[in-house]
């Protein structure tokens, strides 16, 4: 008997489903309805605006098909960017199309409709539209985060297009109403609408501002409760342990010191320190987590302060690296006093100080045999261009002094030498 | 071992500093007293805003040790409501808090100084004398965050004399931050301890008053205010 096997999945059916109907969040000129739809079809977008287009001229169905899809059709969410070329042709096809529809209107509208009376609507209808369409464009959720970010100048063209926009509206309107009569009739038209307008405002507002205010509240106790969370999870999963964990060993302080102290340290970068700033990326961010492995690996005390910041580079990696050693000297010699560690960055040097409150030594009596000092830190500084100095007398603690020119301010130094 | 620096502890005979100790725990008030109560007399305790201001205008105390963060408002609230009596009683902040925007806020608000829980009793008391004599108390990791606040190098030129650091205040501030004592700053730089004091309370007076600009610039950087 012969295996029947399943015939292969035809080669050229696409794998992944269609996608399903949503506007899209870019590549779009008003609304992304059509390139949404050709995403949605699989058909070529210029194929989707030229039949809108076309259905335009039968009573406007395709204007009214267009707003329907924009009006139900959800927007899709962070769709990349395309490249500006695409998205320039994309513009320019666009603007023809309408171009065409305008032309045609005027054509077809004013040449046979005059007469007949239904010519009235379309001149009202060409300014009012592009009106609408910037109005309804700004209250897209893309566009109506970039129109409340921090960042004035999109919030300032933002209010600018709304009010264009408004415009063009109420003069599509008022051409509307000139159209069916005197100018008298238009005023009495627009004071009548104005009028409705301010009533149902006094019919609805209270309502409107009601729903609006408690919207906003029920958002802000939302997000306190999430805030909330977070805290209690932050600290269930690292203060609570830790207390439970330093319950457990209290026969060791040298345990319970460690984890009370990584416990603080974490919990106040937790705490205090900025958002934005990225681990072990940065100069004051490397020494802060070079002490922190000193203190746990030694069971000392180091406070730290760092000013200024710049990024690492090979040349700070080095002096890092030293500083380490610096620290794990004191951290060893020091009989457990207080260490200190200051780290500055200005705009051409990087200054590290370790200083400690120990016994101190003579550095010169220093055997010849003994590398940390004379290799993991002088010489690994004097190696990569940079310069080292102890200071340290019997009594009065030592201090280890490092210093490294910046790579990008050095580079201009170094061609100064060199000429 | 570091017993060569209690000579600046408060010498036998003169009156002790009166004080007043603010924070809304009472175990660590109770350690406080412990602590410092031998070298100073403690006058009073408060545990939130209302009562430290009820307290401090009664007693009138030299120094009062004042916690960052308190029930009603906080340090800083204390020291807004206390601003007619601040020449005559100095504040001394104390706090386990060492972020950028408390020292500051309690700096600006007018407080004499500032100093962490994790300091030692025998500090403490150096802090109070010198805070009791008029001096400004600086931390290492204060001292960081004013030279923090003032490395901008851009500075406008409006108030420059009043507004930048000199280059003595700025080096005195190095060296605290580096974790040297107000007499060994002053053996190093061949000056006197008062001298010194002197260059710190320039400082603060510079945090207190005058440089807006840089502050604010700075304190935005970082997404402070």
């Amino acid at each position: 008997m012969t295996a029947v096997y399943p015939p292969p999945a035809a080669p050229n059916r696409p794998v992944h489903p269609t996608p399903k109907l949503r506007r899209a969040a870019s590549h779009r000129f008003a609304g992304g309805v059509a390139r949404g739809l050709a995403e949605h079809l699989g058909v070529e977008v210029v194929v989707l605006r030229v039949a809108f287009v076309a259905l335009a001229f039968f009573a406007g169905l395709g204007v009214v098909l267009y707003a329907a899809f924009w009006i139900f059709v959800p927007q899709s969410v962070g769709t990349a960017a395309p490249p500006s070329r695409e998205r320039g042709r994309e513009r320019h096809q666009a603007l023809a199309l309408i171009i065409v529809l305008i032309a045609a209107t005027m054509l077809t509208g004013l040449g046979t409709d005059t007469d007949t009376g239904s010519g009235d609507w379309l001149w009202p209808l060409l300014v009012a539209g592009p009106g609408v369409i910037l109005l309804w464009r700004q209250a897209d959720e893309s566009q109506r985060q970039r129109w409340f970010s921090l960042d004035g100048r999109s919030r300032v063209a933002g209010w600018l297009r709304a009010l264009i926009g408004a415009t063009l509206v109420v003069a599509g309107l008022i051409f509307f109403s000139l159209g069916r009569g005197g100018i008298g009739d238009a005023l009495a038209a627009m004071r009548g609408a104005g009028l409705l307008l301010v009533g149902l405002l006094v019919i609805f507002g209270p309502y409107l501002l009601r729903q609006t205010r408690e919207l906003g509240a029920e958002r802000r106790a939302r997000i306190r409760a999430q805030e909330r969370a977070e805290v209690a999870a932050h600290v269930h999963d690292s203060v609570l342990h830790t207390l439970t964990l330093i319950q457990r060993q209290v026969e060791d302080p040298r345990e319970v010191a460690r984890l009370a102290r990584a416990q603080e340290r974490e919990l106040r970068a937790w705490l205090y320190r900025p958002d934005g700033e990225e681990p072990d990326r940065t100069f004051a961010a490397a020494l802060r987590g070079v002490a922190a492995e000193v203190e746990d690996a030694h069971g000392v005390s180091i406070e730290i302060v760092c000013v200024g910041d710049c990024p690492v580079d090979d040349r700070l990696s080095a002096l890092i690296a030293a500083a380490r050693e610096a620290m794990v000297n004191a951290a060893k010699y020091a009989g457990g006093a207080a260490i200190s560690v200051f780290g500055e960055a200005d705009e051409d040097t990087v200054t590290v100080f370790v200083r400690d409150r120990g016994p101190g030594f003579d550095p010169d009596a220093v055997p010849a045999d003994r590398l940390g000092v004379r290799e993991s830190v002088l010489g690994r500084m004097r190696r990569n261009g940079g310069a080292a100095n102890i200071r340290s007398e019997p009594g009065e603690g030592t201090e280890v002094e490092l210093e490294m020119r910046r790579a990008d301010a050095g580079r201009s130094a170094v061609g100064r030498t060199n000429t | 071992m570091n017993t060569s620096e209690t000579s600046s502890a408060p010498v036998e005979g003169t009156p002790r500093t009166r004080v007043v100790l603010v924070d809304d725990h009472r175990m660590f008030r109770t350690g406080v007293r412990a602590e410092i109560g031998e070298a100073v007399e403690v006058v009073g305790e408060a545990d939130d805003v209302a009562s430290a201001v009820a307290v401090v205008t009664e007693t009138r105390p030299e120094v009062v040790l004042l916690d960052v963060h308190l029930p009603g408002g906080g340090g800083v609230e204390v020291l807004r409501r206390c601003a007619s009596l601040i020449p005559a009683v100095r504040f001394l902040a104390l706090s386990v808090s060492d972020a950028a925007e408390d020292v500051i806020g309690v700096i600006r608000g007018g407080a004499r100084g500032y100093v962490t829980k994790s300091i030692t009793g025998d500090e403490l008391i150096r802090a109070i004398g010198r805070v009791g004599e008029g001096d400004a108390v600086f931390s290492p990791r204060l001292a960081g965050f004013v030279l923090d606040a003032f490395a901008a190098t851009d500075v406008p030129p409006i108030d420059e004399d009043l507004d930048r650091l000199t280059q003595r205040e700025r080096e005195v501030l190095r060296l605290i931050a580096r974790g040297y004592a107000y007499k060994e700053i002053a053996r190093r730089l061949v000056i006197s301890v008062k001298t010194v004091e002197t260059h710190v309370s320039a400082v603060l007076r510079k945090l207190q008053l005058s440089n807006r600009h840089e502050l604010t610039r700075w304190a935005t950087d970082r997404r402070l205010v």
